[in-house]
């Protein structure tokens, strides 16, 4: 065959091949070991890169969803058919499980974003995970640019910005006490433009809400969110028809999406590649609370 | 992954990825500079411009500090201070770049020594105005006790020098005189203005006299390729993948990343620690056989013999193979706070995929990373100290001269009760 360039490979090989790397790292020295999975293109991508890591045998973790029991419907039959073809275990953590028996209490504004944290540690500690693998990259918010590959947290999942583990070389550093636990995240150097060039570079399909669509919309804030079931316009706001995608997947109360008539993977890599807004900052009410909302709630044991 | 550079239509070219580490303080300019850099790529959004345009504002700074851009988390807006490593990412059409920001003044070495570990390149600032300062030296240093392959030196407020050829060629001259002191394989020197962003993206109409290329121009186009060893096959095994499968059967493949050289099927190959020899019968990945593997490239490998072999052996050529050592010298950063190094301390390190422990038989020195003096008389290393330490494991290494392998030659010191990572070493010799 030709020279391959000199021994080179393309930004997306060196990046696969530093995430598998991780993932083969937390399989060889961790005890229990699960993959936080929301149907979120991230996650997509991270269990993709997961089936590559450890082929021709199954990937030998079960995944994890955190469920707020605000779901985009077409997210959640996403999710069970990938689960249902890899024959994966899936672990619920289920929010409205919690609520009912009386675990967490509903927030004044109906954000399920800062009470899904006491559901997930609560299946870590049933479960015995010892490793939570998470989608998060440090493109995406200011706190995640300083979290290390490997996260170590304490027994009460807490992130302590000013006591990280130094991280050199590949060399990752595991070890961890009974009750603590280390979240990773093996995307960490992975931009948007960089998942979605994966995606269609192996050619993964995703929830059809990533692509625009027609969907009835209101405005606030400056950004679209759809009206379903978990998302009420206010009085005075406006219902109208608009061609939208999402550029995150998160919890339907208070992910929004942006106008777009992006409905093919190349669209959308041409659209990402011309936007200049964040993608957390176009769609994501959660993260507008404070200039560090996002740390603030990883101090507290979140993603 | 595909050996060959596919070019599918989402992909027009195949952009290939430069690390590189930014060092130095606020003073030099150095965020204004990443600013700079991200701004003229399009890589800074609008939301981001307008929270930072928005904090600074309300702290009364009298310009936009392009600091709190990097600078997110709480205790740094309120201190105004750095805290840790923090990573930014931006892209032109011919490379992506992963760019390592380090901090001046807190814990300085620890974090410089962190982000020249992964790094394909070092940019240094100085500011015109003052030339060289201890920092600068400091900062080489530490770049070539890293093997850190690139260095650029960017002489940073040209505009408040009048452009001064004469000034930029002093600090370049004294620069490259004590860098020819040190281990330092490749230099560039450019003269800029961040703030102006002269010899930045494009060259500056400002300093004729300048013939080299502007400071991305130089970034897009450093040759990285010959950086990776291609001679010195050295593969850990990172895992044994084993199907527990009716319908794989039989199959028995090593995981791993490829550290150096280059994996071919057919190649004799030799299997640490236990010295046993076969050959290669495939390198695969999960999209199939592939006819040779290099780093940084994650693949399979597959024997033609059945050999017991497991997470942490090393499989190498016959001829080419490293050390397999109990013996390590080593040039050893510390990095914890709340113990220094001690000789006769024990403790656990990672090396490659093989863990193992260690205890310290021997500082030689500790080095002034200023002077470059060596204190023979030493008892500890405290942290963000360098010296030359001594050391004995428990299993044998299977090692490499750091300077000839960044990844067989260097290894994480942790303590065993806390966990915490607490030196970097990087292994001189080992036998």
């Amino acid at each position: 065959m030709t020279t391959p360039a000199a021994y080179q490979v393309s930004h997306l090989d060196a990046l696969e091949a530093e995430s598998i790397f991780v993932m083969r790292e937390v399989v060889a020295e961790m005890e229990r070991p699960v993959m936080l999975f929301s149907g979120g293109k991230d996650s997509i991508v991270m269990l993709r890169l997961a089936q590559k890591a450890f082929a021709p045998a199954n990937v030998p973790f079960p995944v994890m969803h955190v469920d707020t029991g605000h779901n985009f419907p077409e997210v959640l039959e996403y999710r069970d058919q990938r689960v249902a073809e890899l024959g994966l275990h899936l672990v619920v953590a289920s929010v409205p499980e919690a609520l009912a028996s009386g675990m967490v209490r509903e927030s004044g504004d109906g954000m399920r974003n800062r009470i899904q944290t006491p559901v997930l540690l609560d299946a870590v500690e049933k479960h015995r995970f010892d490793a939570l693998f998470g989608g998060a990259r440090r493109d995406e918010e200011k706190a995640r640019a300083k979290e290390r590959v490997f996260s170590f947290r304490d027994e009460f999942g807490q992130w302590d910005p000013k006591n990280q583990r130094p991280e050199l070389w590949s060399l990752y550093n595991g070890r961890h006490h009974p009750g603590e636990s280390i979240r990773v995240f093996p995307l960490s150097n992975w931009t948007e433009l960089d998942v979605w060039h994966y995606i269609a570079r192996e050619r993964i399909p995703l929830p059809s809400i990533y692509y625009a669509h027609e969907r009835e919309v209101i405005e606030r804030d400056g950004m679209f969110y759809a009206v379903n079931e978990f998302f009420r316009p206010r009085a005075g706001e406006e219902r109208f028809k608009a061609q939208v995608r999402y550029r995150t997947v998160g919890d339907a109360s208070c992910t929004a999406a942006v106008r777009s008539d992006a409905d093919t993977v190349e669209k959308v890599i041409e659209e990402v590649a011309a936007t200049r807004i964040t993608e957390r900052g176009a769609t994501r009410g959660d993260d507008r609370v404070s200039e560090a909302a996002m740390e603030d709630r990883k101090r507290e044991g979140y993603f | 992954m595909s050996t060959e550079i596919m070019a599918p239509a989402s992909e027009a070219r195949a952009m290939d990825l430069l690390r590189f580490a930014t060092a130095g303080s606020v003073d030099d300019g150095k965020s204004t500079l990443i600013g700079r850099l991200l701004y003229d790529t399009k890589s800074l959004f609008t939301d981001q411009l307008a929270a930072v345009e928005a904090v600074s504002a309300a702290r009364g700074d009298e310009y936009t500090n392009l600091a709190l851009l990097t600078d997110g988390l709480r205790a740094e807006r309120e201190q105004g201070i750095t805290i840790d490593v923090a990573y930014r990412y931006f892209a032109t059409p011919r490379r992506k770049f992963i760019i390592a920001d380090t901090p001046g003044h807190i814990q300085y070495t620890r974090n410089m020594v962190t982000g020249a570990s992964t790094a394909d390149l070092a940019l240094i600032l100085v500011d015109a105005r003052k030339g060289l300062v201890e920092q600068s030296r400091r900062h080489a240093f530490l770049c070539s006790l890293l093997r850190v392959p690139h260095l650029v030196l960017c002489v940073n407020k040209m505009d408040l020098v009048d452009w001064s050829q004469e000034v930029y060629e002093r600090i370049a001259d004294e620069f490259t005189a004590f860098a020819a002191k040190l281990d330092v394989p490749d230099l560039t020197v450019v003269p800029v203005s961040a703030l102006r962003g002269d010899n930045i993206v494009t060259r500056s109409d400002n300093m004729p006299w300048y013939e080299g290329p502007s400071l991305l121009h130089h970034l897009e186009r450093v040759h990285i390729a010959s950086d990776r060893n291609l001679v010195d096959v050295r593969f850990p095994v990172q895992y044994v993948i084993r199907p527990q499968s009716t319908t794989v059967t039989d199959y028995r493949g090593y995981a791993g990343q490829v550290a150096s050289g280059v994996l071919k099927p057919g190649d004799e190959v030799m299997v640490l620690p236990s010295g046993f020899t076969s050959r290669i019968a495939a390198v695969e990945t999960a999209d199939g056989p592939v006819p040779e593997a290099f780093p940084p490239m994650s693949v399979t490998v597959r024997l033609a013999d059945e050999i017991d072999i497991s997470r942490g052996d090393l499989i190498c050529r016959p001829n080419n193979a490293p050390a397999v050592a109990q013996d390590i010298e080593a040039m050893v950063c510390w990095m914890d706070e709340t113990a220094p190094l001690r000789v006769g301390g024990r403790y656990a390190i990672k090396h490659t995929t093989r863990s193992a422990r260690a205890i310290v038989r021997g500082l030689h020195y500790r080095l002034d990373i200023n002077s470059l003096h060596r204190d023979e008389s030493a008892d500890e290393l405290r942290l963000n100290e360098i010296g030359r330490v001594r050391l004995r494991t428990t299993v044998p290494l299977l090692a490499d001269e750091y300077r000839r392998n960044r990844t067989t030659g260097g290894f994480v010191i942790i303590d065993e009760a806390t966990n915490r990572t607490v030196g970097a070493a990087m292994i001189v010799e080992a036998s």
